[in-house]
């Protein structure tokens, strides 16, 4: 417990501690944010589809956390390229205790990033439907990170070095991200696409904080929920695995 | 004296290349012993070992009396390490680094902070404990990481070319800390390094790799005594040759070696 603790709260500080990072990782959202949600807003609204801004706000919080999370689990190279995953590694505590504390201080500054952008949406215009269910947003948020965390865990323990890492964010957190529902809705969506998103972790993460904080879920709150909270502790599991195969 | 660690037939093999090739020798309590070898011998590897970060292909290890392979925290709990590069989180200060590495081996609070304080002022670090490792020189880097290596009063000390890239003032500084705190805490003391003046000068015994094997074992004056030569530096040569040898491998290129041999060295 003491190496999950140490190890986590060392995460936090290292965020605290860079404010580029803070802001950089804001400008991605910000710009999706008032790019799409004030350009297509009327267009949205004559299809019928209501408030646009309300619709893309909980998406782009859910961007936010997913991209702070693969980016957090995929810090490990970094660890590792700068020496400090050694020190780790041959101390006499487990493997697991490691992971656990790198992938949940990991978590945790994926949601402060997430709750930072939350406050901009805020800002921007969005507005909550029901207060009463915040506590609900705020479990899927960290369901959202500790899921994404995991699985830059398992990325970052396999890769060596960070090459690799402009093919992930294209191929991997791009999609995931486009074809979750977070900027468009599944409904009307070709049939092949309906599928892919239904096999998107984020989907379920998007749906349920839309629908905490909209108080309208497509999938419904059980579903999301439940499959989000497996689909967490598999990849948990697996990202626990490949680091604890890691050898130097 | 016991033995403190103990390597018998010990063998690496990344695909059909051998690191460490039948490599036996052991390591007798409280003694400094360097472990000498080119470029590629096989040290870095065989640290590893014993450390418990590699699994060995064959051949059995004891460390304090331990398996490395199958009493890791045991193991672990018996060493303190620095390794060749510098493995500090350079985002947190001198004494943040310690008390994590303290925390980690669960060295109890009072006696972290008594044994932190006393140790960074040993390495002259403690006006500096409360700056940013990143604010730090490559001397001090080397310092603290000796110092950080001794807070859990370890057994054993292992030290990966520990004065590498640091100048001559650095360098007798460290071992200068290195052979006051052996003697102070007791510790068996484990280093590889390039500079034989500097074994010669600390090591009661060495041993010599070379492609993967032990080729002469023995204290330093043993050792000039066989080859007949006046300098261990001649000796070291006279049992390695002269030729020049590639640079050890970085991890990316072990694993390209490892695919090679998968695809069967189809792929150059």
């Amino acid at each position: 417990m003491r190496a999950t603790y140490i190890l986590c709260l060392r995460q936090l500080k290292r965020y605290r501690r860079s404010p580029a990072r803070i802001i950089g990782s804001l400008g991605q959202p910000i710009l999706f944010l008032i790019g799409l949600g004030f350009g297509f807003r009327s267009m949205f609204a004559r299809a019928g589809g209501g408030n646009y801004l309300n619709f893309l706000a909980p998406g782009i919080i859910s961007m936010a956390i997913l991209f702070n999370a693969v980016f957090s689990g995929i810090e490990i190279i970094w660890d590792r390229q700068f020496g400090f995953l050694k020190e780790t590694l041959v101390a006499p505590v487990s493997r697991l205790e490691i992971v656990f504390g790198r992938t949940l201080g990991g978590a945790i500054v994926a949601m402060a990033q997430g709750t930072v952008v939350f406050v901009i949406c805020l800002i921007a215009g969005f507005r909550i439907a029901s207060w009463p269910l915040l506590p609900v947003a705020i479990v899927f948020m960290f369901l959202i990170a500790l899921l994404f965390t995991s699985i830059g865990t398992a990325i970052g323990s396999v890769l060596q070095d960070m090459q690799g890492f402009p093919l992930i964010m294209n191929f991997l957190v791009m999609p995931l991200f486009f074809f979750s529902g977070a900027i468009f809705p599944a409904a009307g969506l070709p049939k092949a696409l309906q599928f892919a998103l239904r096999l998107n972790p984020l989907t379920y993460g998007v749906d349920g904080l839309r629908g905490a904080l909209n108080n309208s879920f497509a999938l419904g709150l059980t579903t999301d929920f439940v499959v989000l909270t497996i689909l967490t502790a598999i990849l948990l599991a697996i990202g626990s695995y490949f680091f604890s195969k890691i050898q130097l | 004296m016991g033995e403190m660690i103990a390597v018998q037939d010990l063998v690496k093999n990344y695909g059909d290349f051998c690191a460490v090739n039948h490599v036996s020798f052991t390591v007798t309590e409280g003694k400094i012993f360097g472990f000498l070898g080119p470029n590629g011998a096989g040290k870095t590897t065989t640290i590893k070992m014993l450390t418990t970060v590699l699994n060995p292909t064959s051949g059995s290890i004891r460390v304090n009396g331990h398996d490395p392979t199958r009493e890791q925290r045991a193991v672990r709990r018996s060493f303190g390490i620095v390794f060749q590069d510098p493995s500090l989180d350079d985002e947190l200060t001198a004494y943040e680094n310690m008390d994590l590495h303290g925390i980690l081996y669960g060295v109890p609070r009072a006696e972290r902070i008594m044994r932190i304080n006393m140790l960074v002022d040993f390495v002259g670090l403690g006006d500096r404990k409360k700056d940013f490792v990143k604010q730090f020189s490559g001397g001090m880097k080397r310092r603290l990481e000796v110092a950080r290596a001794l807070l859990h009063k370890p057994r054993i000390l292992f030290l990966d070319e520990p004065t590498v890239g640091l100048d001559p003032q650095t360098r007798n500084h460290i071992w200068g800390h290195i052979q006051q705190l052996s003697k102070e805490e007791d510790v068996t003391v484990f280093f590889t390094t390039h500079y034989m003046e500097e074994a010669d000068r600390v090591a009661d015994e060495v041993a010599v790799i070379d492609h993967g094997k032990i080729v002469a074992q023995g204290a330093p004056s043993e050792l000039k005594a066989k080859t007949q030569s006046a300098t261990l530096e001649d000796a070291f040569i006279s049992l390695t040759g002269h030729a020049i040898r590639d640079e050890e491998a970085s991890s990316a290129d072990r694993m390209r070696t490892m695919r090679r041999a998968w695809r069967g060295g189809g792929r150059r």
